[in-house]
């Protein structure tokens, strides 16, 4: 029913507000009917650039072009581009379906065809009988409905969301989570995506790109991300908990890295997931001698936060039907596949071959 | 922690609040409607019930129809004006521009002053001849016009004035409510094509609502409250063209000395603002949308 969805180029795209720079230079590409999630901390430059996309703001160098198209300069309602709004900014005053035909009233459709759009986005959205009230009489996921509903009439070939879910409780967060998944790829509707909660991220978008301080730290798909960091930023950010990073004079090393060590003077960080270490792993490739310090029950798993002798902390996720005793000491140790290096001086991955 | 306040305290605390509503609030309309039905004692015979009497000289004073119509014009020339007016400085003063802070403290500046001293300022203003409005028309060629002493022009002047002090009070709700309209809404309305004025009618003047209400109520009531710059200026005249309601009681009350007559006319001031405020509320507020 929607047009088939356009591809999005981001090439250096910069802005500044004075002398700060929010944007420091971001490029990457949406196919055509993609899904890609621009995640990060809160002030990463995630919502400026989704601002910039849309037009709402200008930029301060950098080209954006929508289906090869050059947009930079164009008029935001010139860059036929939905937008959901983190709040949903609904128009309070309108009824559900003033809200939702706004924009086909504002260009003028007819308003035959205005009502036949009407009622077809309705039922899609599961809005039929709720078209005579007022936002304010709506739930919070009818409300995110209604704001769905309003960027699909308008059958844009590209939809920007900004954290469309942060407003809901989390049942009704997955319940659009795969709502909007299944829209993006029944209508084959390009989406972009902002979002704070890597959950969100990684569980929708083909595409990834994490960022940190108006930079791209990573881009790649969800797997990319999560198993293979290109550096700490991403290693420490991506999972939850997110992974250990242990200096390596915590840790018994094998002998391929220590001679690497010693034999670059290289200073290493050993990144490896909470899920994956086990106890008593005094045979495994990596070992480290730990302290129990605390242990926190999360229901499927057993946090237990640990301390190396030199005092640094981190997270074994422990399944099983005990827990390690607070006070005691342990080994935990991984495999060789499952450690992760990363120069402590740039922070950058370094291939484990 | 919740300590219960001594009962003696407790009814003090209840009872000046309500001696004073009742003495200068409920008493004084009470008494303003039990007096509109007695007529005026004098030195001789006390006063003496006289049923609607009163009323009937109401309905045959011709001058109370002149001075009724002046008022209607009078509320319907400002209030509408005020408020356009104050919508237009609050968009100027909200809007990113340089200098807006200096704008907003001179848009405001005429209501921190008190009436008094406007309407001295304005008499300067109309003086013939010399005065500003005079020798502006002077630049244009025109023949100076005697604003305050002519019946044609002498309400409308009036009217000026009080537009000129209300209006800078009203932007400052305006203001408010703007700078309460969230900017996504905006956002939204920008990419769904609609340009700035559409943005302003379909968005941002439907969220104003409850600002007009409250702005058009207080409006109306200052439109009969305010005789102040009447008296200083023209005392009603020339020929009653610039008398309105309030000042026709101050009149026939204090310098007549009509009490009777003064309190059936203070009885038909305040049902005429009950009324009116009334049907403000009713009209506005079937379309009115508070969040």
């Amino acid at each position: 029913m929607s047009a088939p969805g356009i591809s999005l180029e981001v090439r250096n795209l910069r802005k500044s507000w004075g002398a700060v720079d929010v944007l420091k230079g971001v490029d990457f590409d949406i196919h055509a009917g993609g899904f890609l999630t621009l995640l990060g901390p809160s002030g990463c430059g995630k919502s400026t650039a989704l601002k910039l996309i849309s037009g709402l703001e200008s930029v301060t160098a950098g080209q954006i072009l929508l289906d090869g198209q050059e947009v930079t300069g164009k008029a935001a309602s010139d860059r036929n581009i939905g937008m959901v709004f983190q709040n949903y900014a609904l128009f309070p005053h309108m009824s559900v379906a003033e809200n939702i035909t706004y924009g086909l009233k504002v260009r003028k459709v007819a308003k035959a065809t205005q009502q036949a759009s009407l009622k077809r986005v309705a039922e899609l959205m599961a809005l039929s009988p709720l078209l005579d009230r007022k936002p304010a009489q709506l739930s919070g996921g009818q409300q995110q409905r209604v704001a769905l509903a309003r960027v699909l009439v308008s059958e844009r070939p590209i939809v920007l969301m900004d954290e469309p879910l942060s407003n809901l409780d989390a049942k009704l967060r997955v319940e659009i989570r795969s709502e909007i998944r299944a829209l993006n790829k029944q209508l084959g509707i390009t989406v972009l995506y902002v979002t704070h909660d890597q959950s969100e991220a990684l569980s929708m978008s083909d595409t990834v790109v994490l960022m940190n301080k108006g930079q791209v730290a990573q881009i790649g798909t969800p797997k990319d991300l999560y198993d293979r960091p290109a550096n700490t930023f991403t290693a420490s950010f991506i999972g939850t908990p997110p992974m250990n990073l242990l200096a390596a004079k915590d840790v018994v090393l094998p002998d391929w890295v220590a001679s690497r060590v010693s034999a670059e003077q290289a200073d290493l960080l050993i990144g490896v997931r909470p899920e994956i270490m086990h106890i008593l792993g005094d045979n495994a490739d990596f070992s480290a001698r730990c302290t129990v310090a605390s242990v926190e029950y999360e229901g499927s798993v057993f946090l237990v936060h640990l301390r190396t002798q030199t005092g640094a902390a981190f997270i074994l996720a422990h399944h099983g039907p005990d827990a390690p005793i607070p006070g005691g000491e342990i080994v935990v140790g991984w495999g060789n596949e499952q450690a992760h290096l990363f120069s402590r001086e740039t922070g950058r991955r370094i291939s484990s071959s | 922690m919740n300590k219960r306040l001594p009962f003696g305290l407790a009814m003090v605390l209840l009872f000046v609040p309500c001696l004073l509503l009742v003495a200068f609030t409920h008493y004084p309309a009470l008494r303003a409607l039990l007096n509109s039905f007695w007529n005026n004692a004098s030195s001789r015979r006390p006063s003496k019930f006289v049923g609607v009497e009163n009323y009937q000289t109401l309905l045959e004073d011709d001058r109370l129809a002149q001075i009724m119509l002046n008022s209607t014009l009078y509320a319907l020339g400002t209030i509408p004006l005020a408020i356009g007016l104050a919508i237009g400085m609050a968009l100027l003063v909200n809007a990113r521009l340089p200098g807006t802070s200096l704008m907003r403290l001179s848009f405001f500046m005429p209501t921190m002053l008190p009436m008094i001293a406007v309407a001295n300022i304005w008499l300067f203003f109309y003086a013939p001849g010399i005065g500003l409005a005079s020798q502006i028309l002077g630049v244009f060629g025109l023949p100076p016009i005697n604003f305050l002493g002519s019946t044609e022009t002498s309400l409308v002047s009036m009217m000026f004035v009080a537009v000129w002090k209300e209006a800078g009070l009203f932007m400052i709700f305006y203001l408010a409510a703007l700078q309460a309209v969230p900017e996504n809404l905006k956002d939204a309305a920008r990419l769904e094509g609609a340009s700035a004025t559409r943005i302003f009618f379909n968005i941002v003047l439907p969220l104003l609502r409850p600002t007009t209400i409250f702005v058009a109520v207080n409006a109306l009531i200052n439109a009969f409250r305010l005789v102040d710059h009447v008296i200083v200026m023209t005392r009603g005249g020339p020929n009653n063209s610039s008398a309105l309601l309030l000042y026709y009681i101050y009149e026939v009350t204090f310098s007549q000395r009509d009490f009777a007559y003064g309190a059936t006319l203070t009885v038909l001031m305040v049902c005429l603002l009950g009324v009116l405020a009334a049907v403000q509320f009713w009209v506005l507020n079937r379309k009115a949308h508070y969040q």
